[in-house]
């Protein structure tokens, strides 16, 4: 180090987020005697543009030519210091951060050890910034392609925007056709349009964009690269159908001899042939066999479908296909799983014949349905006099799952509606608390009250075909404290509805461990930031939209399907994408060429250089996670911007300051 | 198959041939029933009630007693209630040193010591299904109970808060069902099966108790059940012992017999009517009885199948359990 | 003053209940009150007694029937959405009740106390004994109503006429003699 060390320290009051704790104005008189240090202040709120004012003021006026800001977390505002460094001419690594809001104020009600704490950590990242070096941000072009996961609401959403504004797409789905769930459902609330009315024309849409690849029953099986230049491997699945001579005619359909149950889209209330279409609607609109239930398949008889098919479009040796496809950035829109309401056995569905899901239901009133769009018992002919809709079934349950499905409320509140106009029969509804906090929503929930649906408040704790009285004999009883009322009822009915709730995909985890992303608690996707970045994820490149980030409708789907791709489109409109310099580095003189470091990455930053026999760290795939530089036997692998020197000064820093209180304490003693 | 055995006040006598049929059923499995040297009263759910301290003190020193039997760790109670308070004793005792400390305390005023998870608590049902299992049970299957509707009754304590280590639906078990499958049996679904039987509720508030009583006997009668199986002594006393009493307070006429599942068993081992002690019931059984054997009288009491019609909607199929 | 006083007694039921600290989290759902079996003849639903017990209502939760006509089925326990052990708070609310003598009708309080009196001196329980002093103190002519019942048990030898008298009485008798002591102190 031949230049003279000058650091200028800031301390930040944040409001009174760290100065109602800490005395700041104490840390920064303190920090001014500290080795180097030639600059010592504290303002109100540092991030402001007269705090970053302060800092390029002093580094231009009183040479100052490292900084330390002690504030919040390097997640806020790390490049916001940053970037006040490099417009004062000043290398922007020449910078450290020391958190004392999440790791003082916010978490230590003593004022004295509040302040103790926040010089220990200024001090620590005093010593650390004199180690600091220059480094250079890494720029790599971006590939303006993009991969959508999942074509419901919200990717469909998204693939729009991003195909309309000229780039292109590649959609996975991996149901037969898109759609999502959206695609199954009745009405929409609160203002009760038609779900298939207003989804077809986007469907259609992506199906027909000349910027759109489509690719239904397939599914991604791998992703390499890194933001601007993923590799994805995807395969689709065999449909037995040759896409490029079927015309959608609907023939093999009509004369496949064998229907079975539909688990998927008639909810398990509905039928279809083993050569299928979801619906009639369905994009692309050329059906696939399934074969675990195909006759031919099974017993090597049939054909009935390729007898019958006009362009000979059947092929039953047909194979899955694998392909590969370059992308600068992916955007999951996975969707969700609905609660399997078997799983509370008290509510007895699956035992008691007229216990219906959600989803049944949403098939039963849906005109395209099995009924015709009559709800009616599970005879099929039986109109309901009196309906009983179950607010809450899984959600904010320990048991099941903790939180709030966020859509049952109004879902109920349309079930309720539907059932009054369409059979004319009593409904209770009952609930433990009504949510609904959106436009127009809290309206549709008077609308309900005043046609007249009984509301009762409780979390109903058993749903009975065991009857006590006479009154009960042939109905199902609901069995529930009238939490208002004060009293246990029990209460006969014909037909009960329950409001599953929102549950992550069956295999979120997988797809997300496949992405490179993470999963909360409740295994949805986690956004990088849950208020202001809500579609971004920790790994560059990679978006999410829609319910697979957590419980919401169709607007906010929506809105995040835009969100999603005005995100990837600012970042295909950059070109070129910078890389933070903190990267790992091979030692080359020293590596003797053992490969420990390859398999130890988690994001395959890696190779190895056959002609030199050594390790090589690829930059722009490198997270700086450090994994490797443990894992080197040889210790040739070091990481910008965490060297050990850099680590070990901060440690230095840290345990200075605090044998300095010691002394100071033994002193008053 | 060595187990302590802890039989429990209710089975010294009112409960005798719940004690007669499971120790002559255990025998013909194989399984060696030690009996807790000197065993006291579990306290049911009655001194918890009055003093926490002195009602784990009770139940810990059967803990104590038992685990002086050092072949096996294997503790068996046929009696819910006591099963579940052994079984609670051990547990709280192992999770609280603060509160186990009072009790470990009080122990050593009587010269006893035990050390909370030494045992592994089971309710006989549990060791029926799980050790023995189905297929040696069918196995000595030698009159089938073809032709008997039972109404499998769990009641509350053996399966809440919990069963099989966990293994079994607090709301919906499975076990008892197909024990009395694998002797041949028609088993009712019955949906009351782990209802509450109203414990003590009789003494208490007798409207309470008998409706609670009511319930049970009624559903079993709509469901045309010969008799109910149970495997706890108060659940068999209330819905026996009571049913006049019950019949009489709602002038109904219910006459549905309440057996121990080990007095089926041992039936279905072809052991005989004196053995199990049947006819200390207070509902005759006997006449429910004679219907085994008679395969009619199973197809006519079916419950009608729902007409095969086209428009039906399909139901969801049941569910799995993992 | 009157938070911190209704914040005391719910510090002093749900520190005296086994995982009773989860009685903060009740959202009052009613899944407690809608699943018991005895519910309908309680004066307040488990529900409302963990209202009351917020509220601080120390006389009204005590002198309520409602922890008396639990019938420890534990189907509130195992349905609680936010898993508060209902039926140990029943307990707790009883032992406290007791204490405090705060509980006007006797009848279910005596039938413990009758109960585990015969364990106390003898070791086993003591049906007959318990049936009889029970229903001479609270239910005379209940008696009549369950002669039938009576007699089949006599009948059938079911009913003992003695309580049976454990070896180690006297052990047993120290230990909850040193356990009272204990818990007085607790």
């Amino acid at each position: 180090m031949t230049e003279e060390i000058r650091i200028g320290v800031y301390i930040c009051h944040c409001g009174s987020n760290i100065a109602g704790t800490v005395d700041v104005e104490e840390v920064a008189r303190w920090a001014g005697h500290l080795t180097n240090v030639i600059s010592s202040r504290d303002y109100k709120f540092m991030c402001s543009s007269l705090g970053q004012e302060m800092i390029e003021k002093d580094i231009k006026e009183k040479g100052v030519n490292r900084v330390v800001v002690a504030s919040c977390t390097p997640h806020l505002h790390e490049l916001t210091y940053r970037n006040a460094l490099a417009r004062a001419g000043l290398n922007p690594y020449f910078f450290e951060m020391a958190n004392i809001r999440e790791q003082v104020s916010w978490v230590t009600t003593d004022r004295v050890e509040a302040t103790k704490k926040a010089e220990a950590l200024v001090a620590a990242a005093v010593s650390r910034v004199a180690w600091h070096e220059a480094l250079e941000p890494l720029f790599v072009p971006i590939d303006p392609n993009v991969l959508i996961v999942g074509g419901g609401v919200a990717g469909i959403q998204a693939a729009l925007e991003i195909a309309d504004a000229g780039n292109h797409v590649y959609m996975v789905e991996r149901e037969p056709s898109i759609g999502g769930h959206m695609a199954q459902l009745d009405k929409t609330f609160p203002t009760l349009d038609c779900s298939a009315c207003i989804l077809t024309p986007k469907m259609f849409n992506v199906g027909n964009h000349k910027n759109v690849t489509l690719m239904t029953w397939s599914e991604v099986e791998k992703v390499d690269g890194y933001i601007g230049n993923f590799t994805v491997t995807i395969r689709k699945r065999a449909r037995y159908v040759d896409t490029g001579l079927c015309t959608g005619c609907g023939v093999c359909e009509e004369k496949c001899p064998k229907k079975v149950v539909d688990d998927v889209f008639e909810a398990g209330v509905g039928h279809r042939k083993v050569v299928y279409r979801p619906f009639p609607q369905a994009v692309p609109n050329y059906p696939v066999i399934d074969r675990p239930n195909c006759t031919f398949f099974q017993k090597g008889t049939c054909k009935a479908c390729e007898k019958f098919c006009p362009t000979g479009a059947i092929k039953f040796d047909q194979q899955d296909e694998v392909l590969t496809v370059k992308v600068g950035n992916i955007i999951l829109a996975t969707g969700w799983d609905l609660f399997d309401a078997r799983r509370i056995p008290q509510y007895g569905y699956g035992r008691i014949r007229n216990v219906f899901s959600s989803m049944e239901f949403e098939r039963l009133s849906n005109a395209a349905g099995p009924t015709g769009g009559k709800i009616v018992m599970r005879d099929g002919v039986s109109v309901p006099k009196s309906v009983g809709i179950i607010h809450c079934v899984g959600s904010r349950d320990k048991h099941y799952n903790n939180y709030c499905s966020a859509i049952c409320c109004m879902q109920s509140l349309k079930f309720a509606h539907l059932v009054h106009e369409k059979t004319g029969a009593q409904v209770h509804n009952f609930y433990i608390d009504i949510r609904t906090p959106a436009k127009a929503y809290d309206e549709f929930y008077q609308r309900v009250l005043d046609e007249g649906t009984i509301f009762i408040r409780g979390k109903v704790a058993e749903i009975s075909d065991s009857p006590r009285t006479a009154e009960e004999e042939g109905k199902i009883i609901v069995q529930v404290d009238d939490s208002l009322a004060g009293r246990q009822r029990r209460i006969p009915l014909d037909m009960v509805v329950l409001s599953a709730g929102l549950e992550p995909r069956h295999d979120a985890k997988e797809v997300a461990i496949k992405f490179g992303i993470s999963c909360s608690a409740d295994r949805w996707f986690m956004e990088k930031h849950p208020k202001l970045d809500p579609v971004a994820t920790m790994t560059d490149g990679v978006f999410v939209a829609g319910v697979c980030v957590g419980p919401k409708d169709i607007p906010a789907s929506v809105a995040q399907g835009s969100a999603a791709a005005a995100r990837v489109l600012s970042i295909i409109g950059q070109k070129e994408i910078q890389i933070d310099a903190a990267t790992a580095i091979v030692n080359e003189e020293s590596c003797v060429g053992c490969k420990e470091c390859i398999p130890s990455c988690p994001y395959q930053a890696i190779e190895f250089l056959e002609d030199k026999r050594k390790a090589y760290v690829r930059e722009a795939l490198c997270k700086g996670c450090g994994t490797c530089v443990g894992t080197c036997l040889s210790k040739s692998i070091s990481l910008r911007h965490f060297t050990d020197d850099q680590l070990v000064a901060e440690m230095i820093g840290a345990m200075t300051a605090m044998k300095m209180f010691e002394q100071a304490q033994t002193e008053v003693a | 198959m060595n187990y302590t055995y802890f039989p429990g006040c209710s089975l010294e006598k009112n409960a005798a041939c719940y004690d007669a049929s499971t120790r002559a059923v255990a025998a013909q499995l194989g399984m060696q029933l030690t009996e807790v040297e000197d065993w006291n009263c579990c306290g049911a759910t009655e001194y918890v009630s009055l003093n926490l301290t002195a009602a784990y003190s009770l139940i810990a020193r059967n803990l104590a007693q038992a685990s002086k039997n050092t072949s096996t760790h294997e503790l068996v109670a046929p009696c819910s209630a006591c099963y579940l308070n052994l079984r609670k004793c051990d547990k709280v005792l192992g999770q609280d040193p603060k509160f186990a400390g009072r009790v470990v305390q009080a122990l050593a005023a009587g010269g006893l010591s035990y050390k909370p998870g030494t045992l592994h608590i089971r309710h006989l049902l549990d060791v029926l299904y799980q050790d023995v299992g189905l297929e040696a049970l069918a196995a000595k299957v030698t009159k089938p109970l073809r032709g008997l509707r039972v109404a499998p009754y769990y009641g509350c304590m053996i399966v809440r808060p919990e069963f099989h280590d966990g293994g079994e639906d607090p709301e919906a078990p499975t076990s008892l069902d197909e024990i009395l499958k694998a002797l041949g049996a028609d088993v009712v679904d019955y949906p009351l099966k782990a209802a509450c039987c109203g414990g003590h509720m009789t003494q208490i508030s007798e409207a309470t108790g008998f409706d609670m009583i009511h319930r049970l006997v009624k559903s079993a009668a709509d469901l045309n059940a010969d008799l109910i199986a149970t495997l706890c002594p108060m659940c068999q006393l209330n819905l026996d012992g009571f049913q006049g009493a019950m019949n009489r307070h709602f002038g109904s006429h219910f006459h549905m017999p309440v057996l121990y599942f080990t007095q089926l068993i041992g039936l279905a081992m072809g052991m005989s009517m004196r053995e199990m002690g049947i006819g200390e019931e207070i509902v005759d059984a006997r006449a429910a009885l004679s219907r085994i054997g008679s395969e009619m009288a199973a197809e006519a009491a079916e419950p009608k199948r729902p007409r095969k019609d086209d428009k039906a909607l399909p139901m969801p199929a049941p569910l799995k359990r993992a | 003053m009157e938070h911190n006083h209704a914040s005391s007694f719910m510090d002093e039921v749900s520190s005296s209940a086994p995982g009773g600290e989860a009685l903060r989290t009740c959202i009052q759902c009613g899944t407690c009150g809608g699943s018991c079996p005895s519910g309908p003849d309680m004066q307040h639903t488990p529900r409302q007694i963990f209202a009351l017990i917020r509220a601080g209502e120390r006389d009204v939760v005590l002198k309520s029937n409602t922890p008396w006509y639990c019938v420890s089925c534990y189907y509130c326990t195992v349905r609680c959405p936010k898993e508060i052990p209902v039926t140990e708070i029943m307990y707790t609310l009883k032992r406290m009740a007791v204490r405090d003598k705060a509980f006007d009708d006797s009848k279910a309080p005596d039938f413990s106390k009758v109960f585990i009196r015969w364990v106390e001196e003898f070791g086993r329980s003591f049906e007959l004994g318990l049936m009889g002093v029970h229903m001479i103190r609270h239910n005379p002519f209940g008696a009549f109503k369950i002669m039938d019942m009576a007699v089949g048990m006599v009948t059938k030898g079911r009913m003992a006429f003695t309580p049976t008298r454990i070896k180690g009485l006297d052990g047993l008798k120290r230990i909850l003699a040193k356990a009272k002591e204990l818990e007085a102190q607790a």
